[in-house]
């Protein structure tokens, strides 16, 4: 993984509550046994015609949110299904970080393990960053991931949560499994003790 | 551990956690060991594949189990054959296969008779035992919970972690104990027990905590409802669902391929004896819900805390005052084409849908016979029954379900996630609806463009018969 210190980007803003990982990515695109190419499919069925040309109305289609690296979704986002899909297809597509109310758990814990950061918000500045962008699209928003700090389009900065560990591997492009590794004594000492 | 908690007892979920801490650094999420780890074709590629890059091994073949059940086909041609519907999941059942013998792991592979959905077949083989820490890359890992097993679903870089390590970084969630005492009504099950749960407190309703499921309710529950109502966990945003075990537990364990014998049987009843919650544990949220009151219910929305009785009106939007709120019903009434503030009851439907992990047990398949037996299917509706494994296939045949669900005109599959998930070509077409006794209710679930309504089996058997939204308790006699 790329470390991931600051970002300044576009907001593509789709701010519906509850949008869940079969909308993210449906089913039907799960029976790849690799990860590329996932972000063609990415919100597959909101973003594409029955006969596949897209539908020019669906935020991920117009040209003017084409290289943002930001989402603003709503509350609990990423629900349903523990598809690691799902981040994949958002990363695939080039989303860096998904600013939103709330996340589901499984899927909280998927995006950072795929160096998305999710960055939960209360409605104050949810609200503030969706008006910024209603009056003008091409604000941007700038990210510093070791001040955990989100600095709105008007200047205005919002602090967000995020866990020391994620944090850690985030901004040193680590991954879990190096660190759990390291623990191939403590582990064989509780399977001595269970067994 | 020592927090304020200790003088208090503890409730089962700490025990379970505690036991399976392997370490813990500062401001770092626990390493917690897993006992045992399933796995299917669809959330496991990527993780063999990752393996392989760093040239790692599986550490504990033994303590993993593989099935196929999420692209697997359900329809039997004349000749005998079971074809699978598309090449590439063909391929990705063929990727577990290669795998599972590359890394010694143990498969249940399509045609074998211990085959059938990861969720049913794990407790079917005594896989699942009480005490245990289980993953899986799948949300409804949450079922085994019913055997008062601390269950929870994985995304893939979580089952490479699993199968290199057997263990997983976690922080410790929350305790939720929800209470549900009283006697269900005839016609009500496990399926509406925790549909209402989830429409009370929505899906996002338990999202940090460990729900602990407790009351007269669960306890007079036999183990596959109590399987249901854990299954759905994951739908009220839990990180898992959790039963105390019990004589029940330990009855239906016993005998099992998997379960412990003789000696090692009696010990292990003696340690799950201890795991339930002591009493005066403290848990950090609770609600209790009188059972007694509840009738059937249905979804009628695109989550599965959409729900309502089955005699009570879909919401309408134009008398909520939240805006977004109001906005998400209304974009889900949209999607369903449902009128608002119209009851659900005589509403058309197209397919039925008795299958999953939710659903397919020996339980629900007796209890949708019931209403099947001695009714017909309408001409140009369609109904199917999909057991969730061939050992819930071989017994319900063995009991004449089949012949009940044939002679009604449903159509009797194999066993297979099926239309849950409409990976294997059992899908709805475009607008048609469908009540279903899946877990998930979501646009496009079940098919681009269906509508699903989430229900019991005796509700989404009464609705097969009569091609209408329809109260079961009609029809029980
Ligand atoms: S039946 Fe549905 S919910 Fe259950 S494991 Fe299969 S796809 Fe997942």
């Amino acid at each position: 993984m790329e470390p991931f210190e600051k970002l300044e980007s576009r907001v593509v803003p789709l701010v519906a509550d509850n949008v869940d990982t079969d909308q993210i990515i449906p089913a039907r695109f799960l029976k790849v046994t690799d990860k590329e190419g996932l972000g063609e499919r990415l919100f597959a069925d909101w973003r594409y015609e029955a006969d596949g040309s897209p539908k020019p109305d669906f935020v991920l289609n117009q040209p003017r949110h084409q290289g943002a690296q930001v989402l603003l979704a709503g509350a609990n986002f990423g629900s349903g299904s523990s598809r690691e899909h799902a981040p994949w297809a958002l990363v695939d597509w080039g989303f860096k970080a998904i600013v939103a109310r709330s996340f589901a758990d499984i899927f909280q814990g998927n995006a950072l393990k795929n160096g998305l950061l999710p960055i939960p918000v209360d409605a104050e500045a949810h609200a503030a960053l969706a008006a910024a962008l209603e009056a003008d699209p091409a604000a941007t928003v700038s990210i510093d991931v070791a001040a955990q700090t989100l600095t709105l389009p008007g200047g205005e900065v919002v602090e967000f949560p995020l866990d020391p560990f994620s944090k850690h591997c985030l901004l040193q492009g680590v991954d879990e499994l190096g660190y759990l590794l390291g623990f191939e004594d403590a582990i064989a000492a509780h399977e001595a003790r269970r067994a | 551990m020592g927090t304020s908690h200790e003088s208090a007892g503890k409730t089962l979920f700490e025990k379970i956690w505690e036991s399976h801490v392997v370490a813990r650094e500062p401001e770092r999420p626990a390493v917690l060991y897993v006992d045992l780890h399933l796995i299917h074709e669809v959330t496991s590629p990527q993780a063999f594949a990752g393996l392989e890059k760093r040239g790692l091994k599986v550490r504990r073949p033994d303590r993993t189990v593989a099935t196929m059940d999420h692209s697997t086909p359900t329809l039997r041609r004349a000749d005998g054959s079971l074809p699978i519907v598309d090449e590439q999941s063909a391929a990705q059942l063929e990727k577990l296969r290669a795998n599972c013998e590359a890394f010694g792991i143990e498969l249940f592979a399509l045609g074998d008779p211990r085959n059938g959905i990861v969720h049913v077949v794990g407790p079917e083989q005594g896989l699942t035992q009480p005490g245990m820490t289980i993953v899986c890359g799948d949300s409804h890992t949450s079922t085994h919970g019913a055997f008062g097993a601390l269950a929870f679903g994985i995304g893939t870089s979580q089952v490479e972690h699993v199968l290199a390590s057997q263990c997983l970084l976690q922080r410790r969630p929350k305790t939720f104990r929800v209470t549900l005492d009283g006697q269900l009504a005839a016609g009500v099950t496990a399926k509406d027990l925790v549909l209402a749960l989830i429409a009370r407190i929505g899906t996002g309703g338990a999202t940090g905590h460990v729900l602990e499921y407790a009351g007269s309710a669960i306890r007079d529950l036999d183990m596959e409802g109590r399987m249901t109502v854990c299954n759905m966990s994951i739908e009220a945003g839990a990180k898992a669902g959790l039963i105390a075990p019990d004589e029940k537990t330990f009855a239906w364990l016993e005998g099992r391929p998997r379960a412990p014998k003789g000696e090692a049987w009696a010990a292990a009843v003696e340690r799950w004896r201890q795991l339930p919650s002591d009493e005066g544990a403290v848990f950090d949220r609770e609600l209790a819900i009188d059972a007694s009151a509840l009738e059937p219910r249905l979804t009628w929305g695109t989550n599965p805390g959409m729900g309502v009785g089955i005699g009570e009106a879909v919401p309408d939007p134009s008398s909520v005052g939240d805006a977004q709120e109001k906005a998400a019903l209304e974009k889900a009434l949209r999607y369903m084409e449902l009128a608002p503030g119209k009851p659900l009851l005589g509403q058309k439907i197209d397919v039925v849908f008795i299958g999953s992990c939710t659903n397919s047990r020996m339980s629900d398949l007796r209890d949708a016979a019931r209403i099947f037996e001695g009714r017909k299917v309408p001409a140009g509706m369609r109904a199917l029954v999909v057991p969730g494994s061939h050992e819930v296939k071989k017994q319900a045949e063995a009991e004449g379900l089949d012949r009940i669900f044939r002679e009604a005109g449903a159509e009797w599959r194999e066993p297979g996630c099926s239309m849950c998930i409409a990976m294997n070509g059992d899908q709805l077409s475009p607008g048609q609806y469908a009540v279903s006794t899946s877990n998930r209710n979501f646009e496009g679930r079940q098919g681009k463009g269906g509508r699903t309504f989430l229900a019991s089996p005796p509700t989404a058997a009464a609705a097969a018969v009569t091609g209408r939204i329809t109260d079961p308790r009609t029809l029980l006699g």
